[in-house]
């Protein structure tokens, strides 16, 4: 089972769902940040990270010897990444989106690709410091200064889940594309918020998203009790079950400062996200039964 | 000489846009006659990225050798250097009145881009 955990604002908590969730399952589970712009989760779980591999993507490589400069590749470019002008060809490897159509089009054989990196996944494992007997698969990418091109990364990092067991996401804010990446074929979307006006805004979007990719979803609403009640309304009215509320709590605040989880400083919240996870899992079911 | 001028308006009156790659429209003037064709670059306007370098492309198609504009980022400097055309980055006013300063010769060409990537 695959959970992604998404927000549509930044900042409302996503990591901290994901990395206290991901302590508190029982079956065997894999956490992959995939907020490659800015992964966070590993300050919270300290991984032993025990490998690490390239995420490589091919731009393309022309042979002036052999163009005949019929722009097939510039008119087939959704990208702009290729442009033929005056017996020139120019490309722009920081808009190319790797999908190699310059290369199959190009009649005369003249387009070759060339690797370029965009940069890392770290791989390993954590022992929860509040569970002596789980340890919990880890992944997170990430990516080069410089690079723009977050899905492949993403979708590598993905290949870390385990299929047998429990894949948590840890997404990227927003609703574009590294989100789709992150959430594409989980079998739940769980969208923390936070009880305010931007939260709300936001996660509309986000609801919008998910309901085009057909994934069940519910929300937590983090930093419950501060803002207003929108949000409540906004998920009674849209059908959206609350599955959790985290308070405004400044224990817990200083916790997160310091690189802590929840289920460290308040213990008894392990049994609440544990009944999240329950709560997650007879929804999919029910999904699964409708289907 | 067939010159590109950057135009919010469809016509010679209209004032010059000071963006290249997403200026609504780009004229495509001959100096010597002021007969001019009008380039629709809506397509280019709403691109996601890389409207620069469609645009430098397309106008480099219609033969042209100088571009008068306000701004010029760095993947359209790129390709229209690449093309051969010398860019003047601060025309403003009307289109003649861009087109009149040109062959005053008062625009001084530029050697690099004059702002950033997605500007």
């Amino acid at each position: 089972m695959i959970i992604s955990i998404a927000s549509g604002k930044g900042g409302t908590g996503k990591t901290t769902v994901a990395t206290n969730l991901s302590c508190c399952i029982p079956e065997p589970t894999t956490l992959l940040d995939c907020d490659v712009e800015e992964p966070n989760s590993h300050l919270f779980l300290t991984p032993n990270f025990t490998g690490r591999e390239n995420v490589i993507a091919p731009i393309p490589e022309v042979d002036d010897a052999k163009c005949t400069y019929c722009k097939r590749c510039m008119d087939i470019c959704r990208f702009g990444a290729i442009a033929v002008v005056a017996k020139k060809v120019l490309t722009f490897p920081e808009l190319c989106h790797s999908c190699g159509g310059c290369m199959a089009i190009c009649p005369e054989d003249a387009i070759r690709e060339k690797d370029r990196v965009l940069g890392i996944i770290e791989t390993g494992f954590v022992h929860p410091k509040t569970d002596n007997g789980k340890k919990i698969q880890f992944a997170h990418g990430l990516m080069d200064i410089g690079q723009v091109m977050a899905p492949p990364i993403i979708r590598q990092v993905r290949t870390h889940a385990d299929p047998k067991g429990v894949t948590i996401i840890d997404a990227p804010p927003g609703t574009s594309c590294p989100v789709i990446a992150a959430m594409k074929g989980a079998d739940f979307v769980l969208l923390v918020t936070e009880p305010t006006p931007f939260g709300l805004h936001d996660l509309t979007l986000a609801v919008e998203t998910v309901k085009i990719l057909d994934i069940p979803h519910g929300l937590v609403i983090n930093r419950a009790g501060m803002g207003n009640d929108d949000v409540k309304a906004y998920a009674r009215k849209e059908k959206i079950p609350v599955l959790m509320e985290i308070p405004f709590d400044r224990k817990i605040a200083a916790a997160y400062s310091k690189g802590e989880l929840i289920i460290s400083c308040l213990p008894e919240y392990k049994e609440k996200f544990l009944r999240l996870y329950d709560d997650i899992k007879t929804l999919v079911a029910q999904r699964r039964q409708v289907r | 000489m067939k010159i590109a001028v950057t135009s919010k308006g469809k016509t010679l009156d209209a004032e010059v846009d000071p963006r290249f790659g997403r200026a609504a429209h780009i004229l495509i003037v001959d100096t010597d006659t002021l007969e001019f064709e009008v380039m629709d670059n809506t397509e280019n306007k709403d691109a996601f990225k890389g409207a620069g370098i469609q645009a430098a492309a397309s106008i480099c198609d219609k033969g042209v050798g100088v571009l008068l504009t306000g701004f010029c980022g760095p993947n359209a400097y790129k390709t229209l250097e690449a093309a051969g055309i010398k860019v003047a980055n601060d025309a403003a006013g009307t289109i003649l009145n861009a087109i009149d300063h040109y062959k005053a010769g008062k625009f001084e060409f530029a050697t690099a881009a004059n702002v950033d990537g997605h500007w």
